[in-house]
């Protein structure tokens, strides 16, 4: 299986991009909650993204991607329409279970807000009630407002400065969805561990089923590695092939938090080297820097490109 | 016609194989055994008793003529022992590398009784690399049978049974979840053990013998294995996904940052090129103080690794002695020159915190040895009140893997207790048309026990095909003249053309 064509991409915000890669058998076989592993070159990194959508008329998966690390950011730089990616394997881990449920609350923060669409598009087909609440930093950030009114009953957005939507992030939006719905079944929370750990905290006295999507470190994506190793209550699962999904009253987040960081020494060093060989290659961009921009950004956190799960 | 060989005439001593001084080789690598020159080659030729017992023939998991090779060598004419070897082994230049021979061919050697045994496997290795330097290639005449066969897996049983069924005529495609075909000798085994250029050679046979490779496709979740019968085409497939979900110990302290499997060490550093950071993209946790923990080749192929990767001191803990260790006994000896330091009957209890979600170092336990286990070796027993502390900022596990659970979460083949596939002695599933061999129906094992085991799939998967087996005689044993029509196998497939006619 190679030639893996972009064949649409979207911006969003400076750092976040859209990718549709054709890939009929994939287009076919993905389920909500499932994620592959992609390679944008031979001597490049494999990393996990989160499928956020897949059409299987046209065959094709969309990526959502958020250039944090040295390979989102090269991947921003170089995946244009018509170009391939080197490789991308999958759909991986265990599809979700969408249950037979009344009431559902799909949460999404940040980039999670990508993948937990499908969720809320099969909950809908399943006759489910769905409550889309999705998280930003800012309004600018937002995306996909259009696709998640399509599918939800109802359509909460949270976000931290509060330029739309209620303000505050996305747990704010969990209680009102409670205080309105008491009935709630069941919340599923896609987004950056510490979200989905205030999702888990915020339904937990209520006793609402949580359902997260883990996003550790991975490299084969196969079970096969086991450095995607996470704690659930008192055992050890591998999130690729355990998982993505699991309870989240049962999930380490913490231990969870700490195994993100595990390369943050080295990733910097990527960053840093790419970022220094790009202004050799193009002199403009040497001329914004003098002209006071920073020649390295920090880094928000340096996994969040996987934030997807 | 020479005088016949004694174990008096033949040279005593057995050839040794050039190897790069373990100060130097701990910087690069490349690999540590250079191979025998054709003055070695010939000399060891030379001891081979041609014994009419053929005991390492019996040793081999796949049934190699030995003596047969050897004495073509002896002959000089070295493309026929190339043909004497990929008669039943398609890779030498692999096998020779990674067999354990000392528990196969070499152990039961006649000339071993008396003096060291005959370097099977040095011999086979430069055969092998002769192959690969000249471009020798055995390419049979293939009559195409029009059947189509799918290879879940692309390592050495995967390998051996797309071989074994391309030369039977069949379309064979091999599918392969990594970017790179080669399974466990492309990210388990490092470079300086087993070159690239020597598993892309082989791959290369393959590719001629019309063998397919379909990378990037991971089979069970982009479709199943019922599909690949039911949809895809597929007339027969064999599984051969490997054992590979790492054992992790359930000790304190485990998930710290700063532990983790050997497979994963090994993957990012030979599959992925870790260890060339950042030129490739990939990331490695270094270690100063590296510990290992198991004694398996494995194990030795992750000291090693850490080793050349700069590593100032890296222990192996294993709570038997030297003397169970798994590993060939050429990987020990091996990493004991490059310095690993050796902590035998030792276990680990618990791993340490150093507070900022690392590790900074190993509580172990001293063991000493018991009653004999159901695997045959002395139970390890822990010693009381021997609690010691190993500082160390990197602690890999080596001690084994499960059954990886794909196949069972993805497809209706019967697995076992312990979630490897069930398969019978023709190692097929519980699904028709579906065979299975390897790590993932018997648990890690070896290279060459894995071969061996696609090889014999095949022998099934042709039956079951009625494909004519050259391998088989024509009359099969057990089956009376009742069963025959006009002297022929009613299995074959030409029997129905006969029926027709």
């Amino acid at each position: 299986m190679s030639n893996f064509e972009i064949v649409a991409r979207e911006d969003f915000s400076d750092v976040t991009y859209l990718l549709e890669v054709s890939h009929p058998l994939m287009a076919k076989a993905a389920r909500p909650g499932q994620f592959v592993i992609v390679m944008s070159h031979e001597h490049g990194e494999r990393i996990p993204l989160t499928i956020a959508d897949f059409d299987r008329s046209k065959g094709t998966i969309t990526l959502v991607i958020q250039a944090v690390g040295k390979t989102t950011k090269e991947m921003q730089q170089q995946c244009v329409v018509g170009t391939s990616l080197y490789g991308v394997t999958g759909p991986m881990g265990i599809p979700s279970h969408i249950d037979k449920v009344k009431k559902v609350a799909c949460v999404g923060g940040g980039l999670g807000v990508a993948p937990i669409f499908p969720h809320a598009r099969a909950f809908k087909e399943a006759g489910a009630y769905v409550i889309g609440i999705v998280g930003f930093r800012t309004k600018d950030l937002m995306f996909w407002e259009d696709k998640f009114r399509a599918c939800c009953d109802e359509f909460i957005v949270c976000t931290d400065d509060g330029s739309a939507g209620i303000k505050g992030n996305v747990t704010v939006g969990i209680k009102r969805a409670i205080q309105l719905h008491p009935d709630l079944d069941e919340v599923v929370a896609i987004g950056p561990p510490i979200m989905m750990k205030g999702c888990a905290e915020a339904t937990r006295e209520h006793k609402i089923k949580t359902m997260v999507s883990l996003n550790p470190l991975m490299v084969d994506g196969t079970g096969m590695c086991g450095g995607c190793r996470v704690k659930i209550g008192n055992q050890v699962k591998f999130a690729c092939v355990d998982g993505p999904d699991f309870d989240g009253h049962q999930v380490d987040f913490d231990d969870l938090m700490t195994r993100l960081r595990r390369f943050a020494t080295q990733e910097r060093t990527a960053v840093e080297r790419w970022s220094e060989h790009c202004r050799m290659a193009n002199p403009l961009q040497t001329l914004a820097v003098r002209a006071g921009q920073p020649a390295v950004e920090t880094l928000p956190d340096p996994f969040d490109e996987v934030a997807g799960g | 016609m020479a005088k016949k060989k004694t174990i008096r005439t033949i040279p005593q001593e057995r050839t040794p194989m050039r190897e790069q001084p373990a100060a130097a080789r701990v910087r690069n690598f490349s690999e540590v055994a250079c191979g025998f020159t054709l003055e070695d080659a010939l000399r060891e030729s030379e001891r081979c008793l041609l014994c009419p017992e053929q005991p390492c023939v019996g040793g081999c998991p796949v049934g190699i003529d030995i003596p047969g090779f050897i004495q073509k060598i002896n002959q000089k004419d070295f493309r026929g022992a190339y043909d004497v070897l990929t008669d039943t082994n398609l890779l030498p230049a692999i096998c020779g590398r990674v067999c354990p021979q000392e528990n196969q061919c070499e152990g039961v050697c006649t000339v071993g009784d008396t003096l060291e045994p005959v370097a099977v496997g040095r011999l086979e290795r430069w055969v092998g690399d002769q192959a690969i330097a000249e471009g020798w290639a055995n390419i049979p005449y293939i009559e195409p049978a029009p059947y189509r066969v799918g290879i879940v897996g692309s390592g050495p049983a995967g390998m051996a049974c797309a071989a074994d069924m391309a030369k039977a005529g069949c379309d064979v495609t091999v599918y392969e979840a990594f970017h790179k075909p080669g399974g466990v000798l492309r990210y388990g085994i490092p470079d300086f053990r087993l070159p690239n250029e020597v598993i892309d050679a082989e791959i290369g046979k393959l590719q001629q013998l019309g063998v397919k490779f379909e990378c990037n496709t991971l089979v069970g979740r982009l479709f199943t294995i019922e599909q690949m019968i039911d949809e895809l085409g597929f007339h027969a497939v064999f599984v051969g996904t490997g054992a590979g979900y790492p054992t992790m110990p359930g000790i304190p302290g485990d998930s710290l940052n700063g532990v983790l499997s050997a497979n994963e060490l090994l993957t990012r550093c030979n599959l992925m090129g870790a260890k060339e950071f950042p030129d490739y993209d990939t990331p490695l946790p270094l270690g100063q103080r590296v510990t290992v923990i198991g004694a398996g080749n494995t194990a030795m192929d992750a000291m090693r690794v850490c080793r050349r990767l700069g590593a100032e001191k890296v222990y192996c803990v294993y709570r038997r002695s030297r003397a169970e260790a798994p590993a060939r006994a050429e990987e020990v000896h091996h990493a004991e020159e490059e310095g690993i330091e050796f902590h035998w009957l030792t276990n680990p209890v618990a791993v340490l915190d150093d507070g900022k979600g690392g590790v900074r170092g190993l509580r172990c336990m001293r063991m000493e040895l018991g009653e004999p286990d159901e695997s045959g070796r002395r139970r390890p027993v822990a010693v009381a009140g021997s609690e010691h502390d190993i500082e160390t900022d990197l602690v890999v596990f080596a001690i084994g893997t499960n059954a990886n659970p794909i196949m069972g979460q993805t497809s209706s083949l019967k697995l076992n207790q312990r979630g490897y596939i069930e398969a019978d002695d023709q190692f097929a599933t519980s699904v028709a048309g579906v065979y299975a061999g390897g790590d993932i129906v018997t648990g890690a094992a070896t290279v060459i026990e894995a071969m061996g085991a696609g090889r014999r799939a095949a022998r099934s998967m042709k039956a079951y095909l009625g494909i004519r087996d050259a391998d088989q005689p024509y009359a099969i044993e057990g089956r009376g003249s009742s069963n025959r029509m006009f002297g022929i196998d009613p299995a074959e497939r030409n029997f129905a053309r006969i029926r027709v006619a």
